[in-house]
């Protein structure tokens, strides 16, 4: 009965208790590894904090009151809130498309004021939020029945074909890839991804009638970078001569001739492992490398130590998204995947992927926070 | 409720249990990711250095001074030039226009400059200088120096241009240099270089590789854009060798200056040697200006100038030698054995062949019984009809040749020209038709579809002068040095030793007649050129007068009785021609003069050579001759 206690005690927290419950060494964590970014920054910009490091630092500093806000914050309510905030960003996604026809070109942001809004960077974060809540309602029957994944694949799609129209590709990809694993772990049967999968892959063809030149530039490119090595594929080529030349212990800090040559492409934003490779090696490569795998240690220790299956479901949707980023950008940048316009999280430079990061860690956070607070299947307190 | 329990208990277990799998597949991909860093990093690390290294290095060429070109006294007849240039370097300066236009109020900027700068500056990347107008002087120079804060991006460069101190005179012998043409690239990366300028005519191509030097490098940092950020390394080029020639620079423009306004040739040269101590041909153009670029205007004027100033008419001005090939005339007859100095034959004005007439330059009364000698000094027409009839075609034609005419004399000068001594063969084949008798008679006065140059009549005369012995016109210096620097200098001097003049066979005696014929054409009262005599005896010159009609002389014409030529119109009349050398009792020197239209040898040719050949012997005296003009070796 002491669990029962001490669980109805948690289902009222108190503002100190939660303060006291947030994990401030995810925070030195979080610091440590957008530091490397820092440096980068102030590398790229050839030894100097304008424009890009100071920036990048302030951006940082208000991500994580950001983060604590978001973490103090009831699980209950962003769990009520999960459709309304899909719905919104539903919505944001369609204006920009709308947008996007009317501009007649590629549209991926909305102007609010002075902010800059990428609606699918919202639908990231959202998609999440809305699939826990969806699969926190199912029971273990209810999940292997398929007419109840038919509402959760529509919540997917949707959004996943208003980015490709964008066109969008690489968050198209984090989007699919970042649902799976919500799918996955959820307790979807393993066979019905394999059909999926197949039936993605049977698909492949008729998908490629569909993609833009430059789209199919990329991926032929990828497939063969000789095929233009002064035109699509000239980036990866200058890339991994930045990685290769860099060695094992790099050219040193500052010293990256690729980078600071300007042979290597958007140091600053996606291809700024690179540079971090360049010039400080595979050593340099490793460690970041090491951080990430902390960062998705705790991520996973946060998600599988909650007591209910939403903040479970939401922790391994937010560390999920992470790993693809992370993955994504590195693996593209080593000519291992086509080029898609991937940040690496909390080192590239840009305001709304370091901001949706750290809000997703906000919510990491929160499910922390709130790990023994118990939620009905239908959101209620302790409705079981 | 305990049902519910143990189903959300299951559900997390589930959940651990797929999240765990999760965590595998991930630890796989970024286990890929270290797979590929060190693949990248650690194997192929090498590979990607060097990419990296060619990726931030370029070797640029450093174009080499040109080498300078001396006279035989050291005189320098090609030198390099400081050249100002005025640069503008697009992304210094806000606008560009304005930028220009502001230029334009201190020195003259074209309109055609202005639009070529706006266009080269809209092509090229912002950091390359694009050249607004080069070959400033000093005082534009200034101008622009002290108005540099109101120019932002403007800057002066200093290049070196050609310069040819001597102008007009010295521009058929050196040529001038110009930018590559795309036929002459040969993959040498000196030449795609846009400012680089080869040798385009005269000893400026014979000897450009000589003059060229080698490039230097310059290994620059530069970054994707092409922009140098630094200089890592420099290696500097090597100065093109000189080269010195057997010019007289002060001969040379003695005799520029006497040609005047005439259309005409003289070349100058030692008659044992073959160096060339003057080779003029005027009128002449400035080769300066081609180095700093010739308006369209002025290129059309050199054009169709009906005196023909870009032609180096010495080598490549072909004229039928007319009464200077009696002496070739007169030796092959000498040496056919059919003709003895003593011969006489009887000139009354004029001979019969068949049904025609030829007429004698003396057509009223005739020269009267001559020998061969007076018939030398008199160039009688009538007496040389005789002698061509008697040996034939073939027997002139061979010693023809044997004196260096009807090929290329092997000068040292692009686009010479070979000239022509016919053959019954050759007629057949070009003209269609057999060779008549007339036409050897015609031969025997030197015109009948023979051609030679000015060069070839004075080598011509150098081998007769000479005693017979072969010479070759040059005007390089030491060719051994110019041309074979990389062999042994015992090979050198074996060469040298090799060089001895040969001989052409003529027996002496038989040139001591030609030589005397041609002394008293100069020497004796009655000789052609007697009032172009030298009244010094140790100056003394030998020679032979001609004139050659450039159109023919009807009957009707003649029994109208002759225009005077000078009633004529300058392109209808005579070309006069002169060979020549000095002293008569030990020749030195040869001079040919050639005055297109000049109407006649003795009147305007003649005493041309007299005042060319007084210089040169002044210019040059005698006793320093032996070691200035050691023979040119060459293999």
């Amino acid at each position: 009965m002491a669990l029962q206690l001490d669980s109805l005690n948690q289902q009222q927290l108190t503002f100190g208790r939660k303060l006291w419950r947030i994990n401030w060494s995810l925070l030195v964590l979080l610091g440590a590894t957008a530091s490397v970014g820092f440096a980068m920054l102030y590398s790229a910009a050839n030894a100097s904090f304008e424009p890009w490091a100071s920036k990048q630092i302030m951006r940082f500093g208000f991500g994580i009151v950001m983060l604590i806000s978001v973490a103090l914050v009831d699980i209950r309510v962003w769990m009520r809130l999960a459709y309304v905030i899909y719905g919104v960003a539903l919505v944001l996604l369609i204006a920009v498309d709308i947008a996007g026809v009317i501009g007649m070109g590629a549209q991926r942001w909305i102007a609010l004021g002075p902010l800059q809004l990428q609606p699918s960077e919202i639908m990231k974060i959202a998609l999440v939020l809305a699939l826990a809540r969806y699969f926190h309602s199912l029971s273990i029957e209810e999940v292997g029945n398929p007419i109840y994944l038919i509402a959760p694949l529509i919540m997917v799609l949707l959004p996943v074909y208003l980015v490709v129209i964008q066109p969008d590709l690489g968050t198209a990809v984090l989007i699919l890839l970042g649902s799976g694993a919500i799918f996955f772990v959820a307790g979807v049967r393993i066979w019905k991804f394999i059909v999926v999968t197949g039936a993605g892959i049977a698909a492949i063809p008729v998908g490629w009638q569909f993609l833009r030149e430059y789209q199919k530039n990329r991926v032929l490119t990828f497939l063969n970078p000789e095929r233009d090595p002064l035109g699509a594929g000239y980036h990866i080529l200058q890339s991994k001569i930045a990685l290769g030349s860099g060695g094992v212990v790099g050219k040193g800090f500052l010293q990256g001739t690729q980078s600071h040559l300007s042979f290597l492409p958007e140091r600053q934003t996606d291809f700024i492992f690179t540079m971090l490779a360049e010039e400080l090696g595979m050593v340099g490569g490793l460690i970041l490398l090491g951080l990430y795998t902390l960062l998705l240690v705790y991520g996973y220790a946060m998600s599988l130590g909650s007591r209910s299956q939403f903040g479970r479901l939401l922790g391994m949707g937010v560390t999920t998204t992470f790993f693809l980023y992370v993955f994504i950008n590195i693996a593209m940048v080593m000519g291992l995947i086509p080029v898609v316009g991937v940040p690496l999280p909390l080192i590239s430079y840009g305001g709304t992927a370091m901001l949706s990061i750290l809000f997703a860690f906000g919510l990491l956070m929160c499910v922390h926070v709130h790990r023994d607070v118990r939620i009905g299947r239908r959101g209620l307190d302790n409705e079981g | 409720m305990a049902t519910s329990r143990q189903k959300e208990t299951d559900r997390a277990k589930l959940l651990t249990r797929r999240a765990v799998l999760l965590a595998g597949g991930k630890l796989a991909l970024f286990s890929t990711l270290i797979g590929r860093l060190y693949y990248l990093q650690v194997l192929e690390s090498d590979r990607y250095t060097m990419l990296a290294e060619d990726n931030r290095i370029n070797l640029r060429l450093v174009p080499p001074q040109r080498g300078l070109i001396v006279d035989r006294n050291g005189e320098q007849v090609a030198t390099n030039q400081q050249n100002y240039r005025v640069v503008i370097v697009s992304e210094q300066t806000r606008d560009l226009e304005a930028t220009l236009n502001r230029l334009g109020t201190l020195i003259p900027v074209s309109e055609r400059d202005r639009r070529r700068v706006l266009r080269e500056a809209r092509r090229k990347r912002g950091f390359v200088p694009v050249m607004i107008r080069e070959n400033l002087s000093w005082e534009e120079v200034a101008r622009v120096e002290i108005n540099a804060p109101d120019l932002p991006g403007i800057g002066i460069e200093v290049g070196l241009s050609r310069h040819y101190p001597h102008g007009t005179a010295s521009a058929h012998v050196l040529g001038y240099v110009a930018a590559v043409s795309e036929a002459e690239l040969t993959g040498d990366p000196l030449l795609e270089l846009p400012e680089f300028k080869i040798g385009k005519n005269g000893v400026e191509k014979t000897y450009d590789l000589t003059l060229r030097g080698t490039a230097g490098t310059s290994q620059v940092e530069v970054n994707a854009l092409g922009r140098v950020i630094r200089e890592l390394a420099r290696e500097e080029g090597q100065m093109g060798r000189p080269v010195t020639l057997t010019l007289d620079m002060g001969l040379q423009r003695f005799v520029m200056n006497r040609l005047g306004e005439e259309s005409a040739s003289v070349v100058v040269m030692d008659v044992h040697s073959g160096a060339i101590l003057a080779l003029a041909s005027n009128p002449s153009f400035d080769p300066n200006q081609f180095s700093k670029g010739l308006s369209a205007k002025d290129w059309e004027e050199l054009l169709s100038n009906p005196r023909a100033p870009l032609t180096n008419k010495v080598i490549a001005g072909q004229y039928a030698p007319g009464s200077t090939f009696k002496v070739c005339v007169a030796l092959a007859a000498l040496e056919s054995g059919l003709i003895a100095p003593t011969y006489r034959h009887t000139c009354y004005g004029h001979i019969e062949v068949g049904d025609l007439r030829l007429h004698c330059w003396k057509h009223k009364g005739g020269h009267g019984t001559l020998d061969l000698y007076q018939a030398i000094a008199r160039s009688c027409d009538v007496y040389f009809y005789e002698v061509a009839r008697r040996i034939g075609l073939e027997r002139i034609a061979q010693t023809a040749r044997r004196l260096g005419l009807g090929t290329p004399s092997g000068i040292d000068l692009p686009g010479e020209r070979p000239g022509l001594i016919p053959s019954r063969e050759w007629k057949l084949a070009v003209v269609g038709q057999p060779w008549q008798l007339t036409e050897t008679l015609m031969l025997g006065m030197g015109q009948s579809y023979i051609l030679t140059t000015p060069l070839q009549l004075t080598v011509m005369a150098a081998r007769i002068a000479n005693g017979g012995f072969m010479v070759k016109p040059h005007l390089a210096r030491d060719l051994a040095v110019s041309d074979r620097i990389s062999e042994r200098s015992g090979q050198r001097a074996q060469a040298r030793q090799q060089a001895q003049p040969e001989s052409l066979g003529f027996s002496p005696a038989h040139l001591a007649v030609v030589q005397q014929g041609m002394n008293m054409v100069s020497n004796e009262p009655g000789g052609t050129a007697f009032s172009s005599r030298i009244k010094d005896k140790a100056m003394a010159l030998a020679g032979k007068t001609g004139s050659v009609q450039v159109r023919r002389i009807t009957m009707a014409e003649r029994l109208a009785g002759l225009r005077k030529q000078e009633d004529l119109p300058w392109h209808e009349r005579d070309h006069a021609l002169f060979i020549s050398y000095a002293p008569v009792d030990r020749p030195r020197f040869a001079c040919t003069v050639v005055v297109e239209h000049g109407i006649g040898g003795s009147r305007s040719a003649a005493p041309i050579a007299h005042d060319v050949l007084i210089e040169a012997q002044k210019l040059a005296p005698p006793r320093s001759r032996q070691i200035a003009e050691a023979p040119p070796s060459r293999g």
